[in-house]
């Protein structure tokens, strides 16, 4: 009876040892493919720093897709990967030390609205003097990359530029990749968008380059359009450098501007009869404004330059718009005998080149709290932004600077995808992604996610871009990240994991600031 | 006994099952040791569980049956496509009393106490799945008053009211979306109801087609856990959410569904004794389990959708000496779960069950019990794709990968009789 209990007793301590194994380990089947990920390099702008919410800030440059990436590449033999260093943002404001109002966007439910989080930022300058492997300038357009001194243009840079002249490609080189991903390019398009298409002033129309021929990068505006053909030029420089060593990589094409929501989240018609004070105002509107101003633009030929407004839909808002035609002297004109010379030389001067906005138009996301307000430097009678005194260029996108836009981008996703081939490298078309965004994107745990913004707290959990509009938020940097994934797995026979974005925050809301 | 084994096995080749959800058949020492057969078999006290009619078959006047077991479940869980990994070790103690008294020839009366139900479950908090479950604990505790009567000499039935005790306490994160999260712990809930009351029935008949041959089928009710008033309370809550999760109470219902079994032993010689059991175990009472706040929170809706099942069971007893009685078993137990609702708060999918113990007779009177469970699970790849994210408002969340269990429990017990 003793053995047999013994026998009994080691077979109960043989089945309680016996572990629950899986036929293969979870990453039995990772492999790095034809790529190699020991040392991976990205270069970019904003996108590719993790910048959100209007700034880069400590725990949300973790969230970056490179960072994402090459925590997958981890796993099949990549190396380590550094990024700028944001330890002197000790509470994750993000922004600049000494400019108040420049940390990172929160939705306060107080007021419910999108506010810097309070807070005194504390990122300095102070040179860091060293290359990373996070190669990403906020800010930096193609011909930036190869700029040297660029520290003095761009403080991003400034803080980890190896030294005064360096410029971010050589630095980048420094860290010899053997695997890139290269996204730059947004900006040669996304500065002038997001500007409304007008200068520094808000006001004077920014250069299109591929209009002007302009082909000197050196003496264009801070928000022109690059040039397609420098664009290709520099392109291709970068891409020759990247791959001077033959590593491999993965390059990313431009977002089409109308996919993100900076420019779809404010409507163009948001004048509701309400808003504008009822019928009884909006008849004033249409007998001292709105009428004559119509009859001046039919008389020229433009009878649907403005329009009565209505008081049974909402209204499209009054724009200034740089491409019109100048009405000013026919305005002053028509209107001297009912005002009299001097209102009607300041109607002329304000209303020349007005019109109402249309459905083609795009409003920046700021224009929001610009529509309806007092302008103090309007004349009294015609200064309601939007109503009676035209938003200035820099608020709207127009259909014409849309056309630019979407011209440049096209060409300079053309010359990606050209070069990207003869280099035989990986190309994540963002455009066709982003597009997505667009009518809601399903990821591989079904969960659906948009571009839908501020469409009330009901979907503020499906959105994957940041309060700044342009950004993704740390979501949105996993899904773009997996995408990247998915298209490294197909191009070098790479079997790496994705992340699952349903686990990375989305916007901050707080209950006030 | 070989041979037995590896004809059943032939024949069962093509169910591919296990008895899954949060049925725990471990009622019992010796008849666990033979494949938790029992519906036809009269060996002890245990009868009362297995089939109450049996009760009228003991030899003895009085008979006393004690047990408890050790249940260690352990399940593992990757997702290769999110390269994610997770464990959770549990310990579970399935215990049964058993008494029975001869009143006279034809009438007996008897006690039983046991627990088929339970759940213990606890995945590390905050760990990927904790949308749909950190942990979860539910217990309930069968009282049954049992009588029998003898009809003739071959024939008898049995039965008794089931009275429940249950409890059950679950905590799961409100979404996996950290939306709702407070300093990296996600959002999660607690729901705790103790002392469940429910009840329901147990009814049995035997037959003695021959010394040899002996034919028993019993049916257990449904029965239904009403929790009612329990405590729901919320944790890490985000202060821009704290108005409206507000610690509250909450209704739920948890079916513990009903069973049937049919079976037959054979008694080849003094020495040998073989059982089959088939249960048939109506799982598709559970549809969803929904649970309601009382503090306009809206209800919670999480689809379920179990389906019947059935259980194929064999078993063995040895009798080498007057001391010594060895057993075996083995069982085909398939998973209520169906595809596209396997949720780690019960990660059960078919299994095999292999079953093992002995009776150390001490005296005419006292004899101790072992017994031994291994319960081999293959591993599978399925998913829950119905978690309603409520952070958001279209698509349901889909939460899957590779799961693989394995369940041993060891058991002692004593039998006493005169």
């Amino acid at each position: 009876m003793k053995n047999k209990f013994i026998i009994v007793a080691a077979l109960a301590i043989g089945f309680a040892g016996c572990e629950p194994e899986f036929e293969n380990e979870v990453n039995a089947a990772y492999s790095s493919g034809e790529a190699d990920f020991t040392r991976y390099v990205a270069v970019g702008n904003s996108l590719t720093a993790g910048y959100m919410d209007g700034t880069v800030c400590r725990v949300g440059q973790t969230y970056s897709y490179p960072n994402l990436l090459a925590q997958q590449f981890a796993l099949v033999g990549g190396g380590e990967f550094t990024q700028p260093s944001y330890a002197d943002d000790v509470n994750n404001l993000g922004g600049f030390a000494g400019t108040p109002g420049s940390t990172r966007l929160i939705i306060d439910a107080s007021q419910s609205r999108p506010e810097p989080i309070a807070g005194t930022p504390t990122i300095t300058l102070t040179p860091q003097a060293k290359a990373y492997n996070n190669m990403g300038v906020p800010g930096a357009k193609s011909f930036h990359l190869g700029f040297a001194g660029y520290g003095a243009l761009n403080p991003y840079f400034a803080r980890h530029a190896t030294t005064p002249t360096a410029t971010v490609l050589a630095d980048a080189m420094t860290k010899n990749p053997t695997f890139f991903t290269n996204w730059i390019g947004s900006n040669d398009v996304l500065a002038y968008a997001t500007a409304g298409g007008a200068q520094a002033n808000g006001v004077t129309p920014a250069a299109d380059h591929n209009a002007t021929g302009n082909l000197n990068p050196a003496t264009y505006g801070m928000n022109d359009i690059t040039n397609s053909t420098v664009f290709a030029s520099v392109y291709t420089n970068i891409i020759n450098t990247l791959t001077i060593n033959g590593s491999k990589g993965l390059v990313c094409t431009i977002p089409s501007v109308t996919s993100i929501p900076y420019f779809t989240t404010v409507p163009f018609a948001p004048l509701s009869p309400t808003a504008l004070g009822g019928a009884a105002n909006i008849n004033t509107l249409n007998a001292q404004l709105y009428g004559p101003l119509d009859a001046v633009f039919t008389a020229l030929g433009e009878p649907n330059r403005i329009n009565p407004l209505t008081a049974t839909a909402a209204n499209p808002i009054l724009i200034n718009d740089a491409d019109a035609t100048d009405r000013s002297a026919q305005i002053t004109g028509a209107l001297t005998p009912s005002l009299g010379a001097p209102t009607a030389a300041a109607f002329g001067a304000v209303f020349g080149k007005a019109r109402q906005a249309t459905s083609a138009d795009l409003v920046v996301l700021p224009a929001s709290s610009v529509i309806g307000s007092t302008n103090s430097a309007a004349p009294a009678g015609i200064n309601i932004n939007g109503v009676t005194f035209p938003m200035a260029n820099k608020w709207v996108l127009t259909a014409t600077e849309k056309a630019r836009v979407a011209s440049a981008t096209a060409a300079y996703n053309t010359s990606i995808i050209a070069i990207a081939a003869t280099k035989n490298l990986a190309v994540a078309d963002m455009n066709a992604i982003m597009n997505k965004l667009v009518n809601g994107l399903q990821i591989e745990t079904n969960s659906i996610y948009t571009a839908n913004y501020f469409s009330g707290s009901s979907t503020e959990g499906q959105v994957l871009f940041s309060l700044d509009g342009v950004h993704p938020n740390a979501r949105g940097y996993a899904v773009i990240a997996n995408e990247i994934i998915k298209v490294i797995n197909s191009k070098f026979k790479s079997n790496l994991p994705l992340h699952n974005p349903t686990y990375f925050p989305g916007i901050s809301i707080l209950p006030t600031n | 006994m070989r041979k037995l084994f590896s004809l059943s096995l032939l024949t069962l080749a093509t169910a591919s099952m296990f008895a899954g959800g949060y049925r725990v058949s471990i009622q019992g020492q010796k008849q666990l040791a033979m494949g938790h057969t029992g519906v036809a078999v009269v060996n002890s006290a245990e009868v009362a569980f297995f089939n109450p009619a049996g009760m009228s078959f003991l030899d003895k006047k009085f008979n006393l049956s004690v047990g408890g077991n050790a249940l260690l479940a352990k399940t593992r869980f990757q997702s290769s496509q999110f390269n994610q990994t997770a464990a959770t070790d549990n310990l579970g103690t399935p215990f049964s009393l058993y008494a029975t008294y001869k009143i006279n020839d034809w009438v007996s009366a008897g006690l039983a106490v046991y627990t088929p139900y339970g759940s213990s479950v606890a995945w590390d908090q905050d760990w990927v799945g904790a949308h749909l479950v950190n942990n979860i604990d539910l217990a309930a505790i069968f009282i049954q008053p049992t009588v029998s009567f003898k009809v003739g000499d071959v024939f008898s039935i049995g039965g008794g009211p089931i009275f429940v005790q249950g409890s059950v306490n679950f905590n799961r994160n409100l979404t996996p979306n950290p939306v709702l999260s407070n300093n990296g712990s996600g959002t999660d809930v607690t729901l705790d109801a103790t002392g469940i009351s429910a009840s329901g029935y147990n009814l049995g008949m035997m037959f003695k087609l021959s010394n040899k041959v002996t034919l028993g089928m019993d049916y257990r009710s449904e029965i239904i856990m009403e929790a009612r008033g329990g405590s729901a309370t919320f944790a890490d809550v985000p202060t821009i959410a704290a108005a409206s999760f507000t610690n509250t109470t909450f209704s739920a219902d948890l079916p513990l569904p009903a069973e049937f079994t049919t079976g037959i032993s054979y008694k080849a010689s003094d020495k040998w004794l073989f059982a089959f059991d088939y249960n048939y175990t109506k799982w598709s009472v559970y549809q969803s389990l929904d649970v309601q706040f009382n503090n306009g929170l809206p209800t919670s809706i999480n689809p379920r959708n179990y389906k019947d099942v059935s259980c194929y069971r064999f078993g063995a007893q040895y009798k080498a000496s007057d001391k010594f009685t060895v057993r075996g078993g083995y069982y085909i137990d398939e998973s209520p779960v169906q595809r596209g609702y396997f949720a780690p708060e019960t990660p059960r999918n078919d299994s095999v069950g292999y079953t093992g113990g002995f009776t150390y007779q001490v005296n005419s009177r006292l004899g101790i019990d072992m017994s031994f469970l291994y319960l081999h699970f293959d591993e599978v790849n399925n998913s829950y794709d119905y978690f309603d994210d409520p952070t958001t408002t279209n698509g349901l969340t889909s939460f899957g990968g590779t799961y693989k269990s394995s369940v041993f429990s060891p058991g002692i017990g004593i039998t006493y009789g005169f």
